[in-house]
């Protein structure tokens, strides 16, 4: 029961702060409703008993992502009102392109029915490591995704990791510029100059004369 | 089946992945003065690449990693040419390395990252590896599009790439979550059993055609093509010419192993799609090039139309059908070398030109860059005895055979049409005033791309097509 109200708590916090991410008018509101839809997402993550996906739903997006989306909404200072100037001229394609997928919508959801028994059988022939840790009396979420991490989804898993390498390589390329007469201390041409440095070796309490 | 049993099989990613990683060290060491060495040690790695491909251990199971990853002939054949494609492109860009915008180690080494995606791709066999295989790929490729920062087109075209490549993206992804909601499983032959027991599966063909859409973008199909002339237009030229070659064979494979294995049985659904994405980029490609005066627009409204041919072969859906695609593909990426060599060689003393007018008497001026020229451009209209020939050919007889005798009839139509523009370029050459001569001094890898190309055109390909065509049957083979 209390199960019930919880989720249904979540459910439509995180469908109202979804719309209002697009309805309202201060971008930085929309941040704000979106970290918010963030928020009650994660809750329904822990009644699933995904407690994990929560904790790095709110640690990853909340805490990193929707901070950086916050700053730069704040600091691009782009004129929204411009922006709008064409909204009018387009809204007719847009509904009718909006109409369109909710008809598509409909009819998904239609004919929408959960695979029977055989169904998941066939499409799965043996049972991955991912649906023997799915015992309710087996391994914790976190020991859970371990498992399989570096086990069945090890290929996706190194893709990944270059993926990232690309990203880190191209905001490097595109935006790192090497500037020219910046004072930095070199220590190697320092110790390399030599002769000009006159190492002396000073008794304790005598000072230099 | 051991972890390292496994990898010895993916040698040719390995080597790609942790030889840019090296050579990326190593370029952060030298600074960018050591770009061409750095471009070199690319090239050298995508032949190691290559020969690990042909030579290395093959295994009893074609599918490896849970079925996430397939070595087949399939896989073979595009990687060989993915490879050979990228290491022309690096070698084809020594002009622009050389250049002051150009200058960064990290160019040769994207290349080479872009040309590890493509291999993930041509591999997937599970929606999860054919989504962070292009993810790999087209991130490389939005980086390398606006690889001249200080330019306007250049920052313009990666941004309206970047932009318009996220949004397709989304489109994959959300076909994607369909097919494995409705199907239960993410790797290709569970859904194709799925697919295949039930009848009217609804929710499964939406989510396929989500997927054809995200697809076609990236193979830039019309109605899914309106990035690509502004992209290839504002992209520094080498740039194009490698985007223009292997990617589009890459995600052309990418599709026939998605389409082909994952929904043979409902086959009747989605062959009018593809048909109709070929129908339109068929004619968009034909009539849009016609009013085009430059020429990297003409080529990309060209690879529009060519994109559309091969999928007609795709459309047949049958064994046949996917080896003409892939004779298809590997001409035009043969082709299309050739032509952007020839476009990179359109050079003046105040820097390249990019206009048609600029080709005019190209005769009097540059009679073997006319020439090269000539025959490519009779090959891109598929001109008979040429290579471009053979390619549409194959295509339209597997869909002649599928019984799509009238896809076949329009794709011969727009195919006349688009010989109008390729010949009107010819005609400017041959008969009309010449304009001021180009530099001649186009370093050895342009001429050998450009000579290269021309001659496989004509007659090394017209006398061998026989071969490329078994190869292409045999590869096409393990998908069926």
């Amino acid at each position: 029961m209390i199960g019930a109200i919880a989720f249904y708590v979540f459910a439509l916090a995180a469908v109202a702060a979804g719309f209002m991410v697009i309805a309202a008018r201060n971008p930085v509101h929309s941040v704000l409703f979106l970290i918010s839809a963030f928020i009650s997402v994660a809750g329904l993550f822990v009644l699933m008993g995904a407690e994990y996906l929560a904790m790095l739903l709110i640690v990853v997006y909340v805490g990193a992502v929707a901070v950086l989306f916050l700053f730069v909404v704040m600091m691009l200072d782009v004129d929204f009102v411009e922006m709008k100037q064409g909204f009018l001229q387009y809204m007719p394609i847009g509904f009718a392109l909006a109409a369109l997928v909710v008809i598509e919508l409909i009819t998904v959801l239609a004919f929408w029915a959960f695979p029977d028994e055989a169904t998941l059988a066939r499409a799965h022939p043996v049972p991955t490591a991912a649906e023997t840790v799915a015992d309710p009396n087996g391994p914790t979420n976190i020991e859970a995704i371990g498992l399989v991490l570096y086990t069945d989804y090890v290929h996706y898993f190194q893709i990944a990791g270059m993926v990232l390498l690309i990203a880190m390589i191209g905001a490097i390329v595109l935006t790192f510029r090497m500037r020219e007469g910046i004072k930095k201390q070199d220590p190697a041409a320092q110790v390399a100059r030599g002769k000009d440095v006159e190492l002396v070796d000073i008794g304790s309490g005598q000072g230099l004369s | 089946m051991g972890i390292f049993e496994t990898l010895t099989f993916t040698l040719p990613e390995l080597a790609l992945a942790i030889g840019s990683m090296a050579l990326l060290i190593t370029g952060v060491l030298l600074g960018d003065k050591s770009t061409p060495q750095i471009s070199y040690g690319c090239v050298g790695l995508l032949i190691i690449a290559l020969v690990l491909t042909i030579a290395g251990p093959a295994p009893q199971n074609p599918s490896i990693f849970d079925g996430a990853f397939q070595i087949d002939a399939f896989a073979t054949f595009a990687k060989v040419i993915i490879f050979a494609a990228a290491a022309i492109a690096i070698l084809m860009s020594h002009n622009f390395v050389e250049g002051e915008h150009g200058r960064h180690f990290e160019y040769p080494v994207l290349i080479v990252l872009a040309a590890f995606g493509m291999s993930l791709m041509v591999s997937a066999s599970d929606l999860i590896s054919l989504y962070m295989g292009v993810e790999t790929q087209s991130l490389a490729l939005y980086i390398l599009a606006s690889f001249n920062r200080d330019s306007r087109r250049s920052t313009e075209a990666g941004l309206k790439y970047f932009v318009l490549g996220a949004l397709s993206s989304g489109l994959l992804l959300y076909g994607a979550s369909l097919v494995y909601g409705f199907s239960g499983s993410t790797s290709f032959e569970e859904i194709a059993r799925v697919a295949a027991a039930e009848e009217d599966n609804v929710g499964l063909i939406i989510g396929l055609v989500f997927l054809i859409s995200g697809l076609a973008f990236k193979i830039s199909a019309a109605p899914f093509h309106m990035w690509t002339p502004d992209v290839y237009e504002g992209a520094p030229t080498p740039v194009t010419a490698f985007f223009a070659a292997a990617p589009k064979l890459a995600g052309m494979a990418l599709f026939a192993r998605a389409l082909t294995v994952s929904f043979p049985g409902v086959l009747q659904d989605w062959q009018p799609v593809v048909a109709m994405i070929a129908i339109a980029s068929m004619v968009v490609g034909a009539f849009s090039a016609i009013a085009q005066t430059n020429i990297k627009r003409l080529m990309a409204y060209s690879s529009i139309g060519h994109m559309g041919y091969a999928l007609v072969g795709l459309a047949a859906g049958t064994a046949q059908g996917v080896s003409a695609v892939l004779i298809y593909m590997s001409i035009y990426v043969a082709m299309t070398i050739g032509a952007f060599a020839c476009i990179l060689m359109m050079r003046r003393r105040g820097g390249m030109t990019e206009s048609i007018e600029d080709l005019s008497g190209l005769t009097k001026t540059n009679m073997p860059l006319a020439v090269i020229l000539t025959v490519l451009l009779f090959s891109l209209a598929g001109v008979p005895p040429l290579a471009g020939f053979f390619g549409k050919w194959y295509v339209f007889l597997a869909a002649v055979q599928a019984d799509l005798v009238w896809l076949a009839v329009i794709g011969v139509l727009a195919s006349a049409v688009s010989a109008f523009y390729y010949l009107r370029i010819v005609w400017f050459m041959w008969f009309d005033e010449p304009a001021p001569a180009f530099e001649r001094d186009a370093g050895p890898s342009l001429r050998f791309a450009a000579w290269g190309s021309a001659l496989l055109m004509f007659p090394v390909l017209t006398v061998f097509i026989g071969s490329l065509r078994q190869v292409a049957e045999n590869a096409a083979a393990a998908l069926f």
